[in-house]
């Protein structure tokens, strides 16, 4: 009974500030990440996309793409796992957005709002605890080609490497899908509007065939389409071990949009509020 | 409305002519508010008045369209952050989260609000014991009945222990007994110094717990007062009446006027009359005089106030009917969560 027996401390006592620190921002994002983590063990079932498609997109692709592009199934691994990994990836970025707008339209984030934390720790901190659920499918995915018979020549450094790339990339794409969440009424318009962005970036990029046999116009596009600067930059990590300007390019891509839809989107995110 | 200006204490409320509209619906139409710190204020109105939008708007959920807000002197659209430093909002729908335990929730608002994990455990393990949740600590939300669910949602606004907590309808669909475990924690609250602003739709619960209360229809303050100032002029109790056909409904009030020295307000089914009771012992005089009058009684009787009641003696009208209300409790939703 001592929870509520202890006097308040007066208004006039308190240490009160209208700004919000950066440390106060990371230890909220840390906390909401956290929470994104308790509600993923809870709900083990909403795994399933990030389990289940990186195994048979991994199936499907190689063997149905394998022979007519590059021979055979074993020449195709090289090409197609890092392909197949970004797709995947990015597309498990998607159901970020989803999510954070289910999440949305309960309570919890009225209580959210009236809280004295860090505005973006509620976004930031969903975004972070996906990155759990690019990591499964980035393991999976390899695992996935090293069962197939897919030895990548640059080590476990540079598939390390490569999987931190593809989930730093992704975590920076979840805030376009976050974006559309806070914006959308419903969780299936985000998952529509999404749609209609993630297929010509993963499909008109180099993910899955050479960009030489596609007409001018298209070239033109996959060379500067992002994802493909992601996936040639997984490619040497993976293939040769290397650290090639496309890395450079990726990443500056992935700031590029986290500097231009964090802050759009946490300033939707407000005006809702 | 009177605004006490006092030197010495900063009102924990302080709201002049706030407004907002969401679409071409003023949800909240010019509402002034004073709450005086240490005190349970109590804002009571029908579903749609605007309380749930006013509340959102102190508790800097939503920007008010117009008019001002001040939290113990802080204004809630200049500095909200520090305006949440000093509340806790505890909404009309638990604002808790249901896929996680009752432990895990307070847990993380705790860590939220700056304890360490050590701290936030040992404060989320105290007050789910001061509400008695202990033995559901761990099981996930969706087990939990309507009460429990409010209950851990108080519990969540208070880990802070600020110094004004808003009680948005603490008590709607809650069974008798567990409003009245309800009533008593909210009692407690204030023996420790916090500011209670409660909404509710019962005459009764805001009699019980208020010192002040302020009625609000349609977006704005019709009332405020002591309940007992409520009540006076609502009268303690009404007298219906219903006059024999061929009676003079005008004559009938003009005698209530006379002799008792209040309006008697001509229901819409017409031929009964609401009387304010003030003092029953006059009653007879009132009859005595009908009877001299000529004035023949089809049917009396005694209601006691109710919302209704107030209501009809402030705005001149009833309660909305359902329909309308609760296409306005939808706006209203609509308004805080789109």
């Amino acid at each position: 009974m001592t929870a509520i027996a202890t006097p308040i401390v007066p208004v006039s006592d308190r240490r009160l500030s209208n700004r919000t620190s950066l440390t106060l921002t990371v230890q909220n994002t840390l906390t909401m990440a956290w929470r994104g983590i308790l509600k993923i063990r809870r709900t083990p079932e909403q795994l399933i996309d990030v389990t289940v498609q990186p195994i048979i997109f991994t199936l499907m692709f190689t063997y149905i793409f394998g022979g007519a592009i590059a021979g055979d199934v074993q020449s195709y691994l090289p090409i197609i796992i890092p392909g197949i990994l970004v797709q995947t990836v990015i597309t498990t970025s998607v159901v970020t957005g989803v999510q954070l707008r289910e999440d949305m339209d309960k309570g919890v984030f009225d209580r959210f709002r009236s809280l004295p934390i860090a505005r973006i720790a509620p976004l930031s901190g969903a975004l972070l605890a996906d990155t759990l659920r690019y990591t499964i499918a980035t393991t999976l995915t390899f695992t996935m080609g090293f069962i197939m018979g897919f030895r990548p020549a640059g080590g476990l450094g540079g598939v390390v490497a490569a999987g931190l790339l593809v989930i730093a990339c992704s975590w920076a794409m979840s805030w376009i899908f976050a974006f559309f969440g806070v914006i959308a009424r419903t969780a299936s318009s985000v998952q529509g509007i999404s749609m209609l962005i993630l297929f010509p970036l993963t499909f008109l990029s180099n993910a899955f065939v050479p960009a030489d046999t596609m007409p001018d116009w298209l070239q033109w596009f996959v060379e500067a389409n992002p994802v493909s600067h992601l996936v040639t930059a997984v490619r040497d990590l993976v293939n040769e071990g290397t650290v090639g300007a496309d890395v450079f390019i990726a990443l500056l891509g992935a700031g590029l949009i986290v500097a231009v839809f964090a802050p759009l989107t946490v300033r939707a995110y407000m005006r809702k509020a | 409305m009177t605004i006490i200006s006092s030197a010495s204490r900063t009102p924990a409320v302080r709201a002049e002519g706030l407004v907002k509209s969401f679409g071409g619906n003023r949800a909240v139409d010019g509402v002034d508010l004073t709450v005086e710190a240490g005190t349970v204020y109590g804002v009571l109105g029908p579903n749609g008045a605007g309380k749930t939008t006013t509340i959102s708007m102190l508790a800097t959920l939503l920007r008010p369209d117009a008019g001002k807000a001040e939290i113990f002197g802080y204004d809630v659209v200049r500095d909200p952050q520090i305006v949440r430093q000093l509340i806790g909002l505890t909404g009309q729908f638990a604002s808790v989260d249901e896929t996680l335990s009752a432990t895990e929730n307070l847990v993380i608002f705790g860590r939220l609000l700056g304890l360490s994990r050590i701290d936030a455990k040992r404060k989320a393990a105290e007050l789910l014991e001061e509400f008695s949740l202990t033995e559901a600590a761990t099981r996930p939300l969706a087990k939990f009945s309507g009460g429990m669910r409010r209950r851990l949602d108080l519990a969540a606004s208070l880990i802070a222990q600020p110094p004004l907590i808003f009680l948005d309808e603490p008590t709607t669909g809650l069974d008798p007994r567990t409003r009245g475990q309800m009533w008593e924690t909210i009692r407690r609250l204030v023996a420790t110094g916090s500011t209670v602003l409660l909404t509710t739709q019962y005459l009764d619960e805001a009699d019980q717990l208020a010192d002040r209360i302020a009625v609000i229809d349609r977006g704005t303050v019709v009332a405020e007062g002591t309940a007992l100032e409520l009540k006076a002029s609502v009268g303690q109790a009404s007298l219906l009446l219903r006059l024999r056909a061929g009676s003079d409904i005008a004559e009938a009030q003009r005698e209530i006027a006379r002799v008792l020295g209040v309006t008697a307000v001509v229901s819409p089914e017409a031929a009964r009359l609401t009387v304010p009771m003030s003092d029953p012992d006059r009653v007879a005089d009132l009859l005595v005089a009908f009877r001299e009058a000529g004035l023949h009684l089809e049917e009396l009787s005694v209601q006691q106030p109710t919302l209704d009641e107030v209501f009809l003696t402030l705005t001149g009208r009833g309660v909305p009917d359902d329909d309308e209300a609760a296409h306005a409790t939808a706006d209203d939703l609509e308004g805080v969560r789109a």
